[in-house]
């Protein structure tokens, strides 16, 4: 058995199944906000601004967003350990992605909650 | 009718670097054959190339290279697949060269020896044999019958990167071959063995292996039973 411990998940079991389940979750959002926009007509800011003022809608946006960071995280990881073979560039890099995400985190959070 | 090609030729107690060498086979027109025989042919006129060969029918998986870009075994590959073209022969990528055509292929048996290829059993002994129905004997068909010709492993981009961890499409389809045997009672020490992120989840269904294994298999198949088989032992 390898061990690691950069990824996300605890295990490759725990890694397969977040990459997957936040790929349903982003994917679920993206076809609701195309389907949104295809059948808000027209599409004005008060629509759109109202539909990310809801509380339901505040907290399908965080979900996405979380679900990307675990995405992203877990994506680049092995995108990094099979490309990246020094191990400080490698963790230069990861570290540089994560706190790319988290940021992204944090910005999509104050935006949707300022909203 | 000529034929053409052009052989990756590396001697490192001699060369600095690889090179390809082009060569040309006068044959009768009309005439096929395989790919190891143009080679063997070729090896009378340069005693130098080198490349190995053994039962020269399919069945000892010795004579695996690079085709024209695409791996396979060079005894049952037959020229004219080619279509005339120029026949361009690489040892099997990704793999340290010995010279020419030969690869060290250390990792590969390493990550075979790993996923512990026998039975094993720690029942009480029978008294003659352990039985298998004809059903469970079924369900090691598309599995027994690889000859880790390594085609499939040096064609697999994550075995590339990652050979000393990813075991491997040759190495998984052999794991999944003792999961699944009846008569192994050590599924759940395989399975621990292979529950991290490199040995088994490295493989992204890519389905270069199935695209050149010269025996037909399907190890991308094999290793979807491994995943599910480790979720189902972790959820």
């Amino acid at each position: 058995m390898v061990t690691n411990a950069a990824s996300f998940g605890r295990s490759g079991v725990h890694d397969f199944i977040l990459i997957r389940a936040s790929a349903v979750v982003l994917a679920s959002y993206a076809i609701f906000l195309v389907a949104f926009i295809a059948l808000s007509s027209p599409l004005t800011y008060e629509v759109w601004s109202g539909l990310f003022a809801s509380l339901p809608m505040k907290i399908y946006t965080l979900v996405a967003l979380v679900a990307l960071l675990i995405h992203a995280w877990i994506g680049i990881w092995q995108v990094l350990t099979d490309y990246v073979k020094n191990i400080a560039l490698r963790g230069v890099l990861q570290f540089a992605f994560v706190v790319a995400a988290l940021s992204y985190l944090a910005a999509g959070l104050i935006i949707v909650w300022g909203v | 009718m000529k034929l053409e090609f052009s052989i990756y030729r590396y001697n490192p107690d001699v060369d600095t670097k690889p090179r390809m060498q082009d060569y040309t086979l006068e044959v009768d027109e009309g005439v096929d054959m395989m790919v190891l025989d143009a080679l063997l042919l070729l090896k009378e006129q340069d005693t130098s190339l080198v490349f190995r060969r053994s039962c020269r029918e399919g069945v000892c998986g010795s004579d695996g290279m690079n085709m024209n870009g695409k791996n396979g075994l060079a005894c049952i590959t037959p020229i004219s697949t080619f279509k005339g073209k120029k026949v361009v022969i690489r040892p099997l990528p990704g793999m340290p060269v010995v010279r020419d055509l030969v690869v060290d292929l250390s990792q590969f048996y390493q990550q075979y020896e790993r996923i512990k290829p026998y039975l094993i059993n720690d029942e009480k002994k029978p008294a003659r044999e352990h039985l298998q129905s004809p059903e469970e004997r079924a369900h090691l068909d598309g599995l027994y019958e690889c000859i880790m010709c390594a085609c499939c492993s040096t064609a697999c981009p994550s075995f590339w990167w990652n050979p000393d961890k990813f075991v491997g499409p040759s190495g998984l389809l052999h794991a999944y071959r003792f999961l699944i045997d009846s008569r192994d009672t050590a599924t759940d020490e395989r399975l621990a063995d292979l529950d991290d992120a490199y040995s088994v989840f490295r493989c992204h269904s890519i389905m270069n292996c199935v695209d050149v294994c010269p025996k037909g298999l399907n190890p991308t198949k094999a290793i979807g039973h491994i995943k599910s088989m480790l979720l189902n032992r972790a959820v």
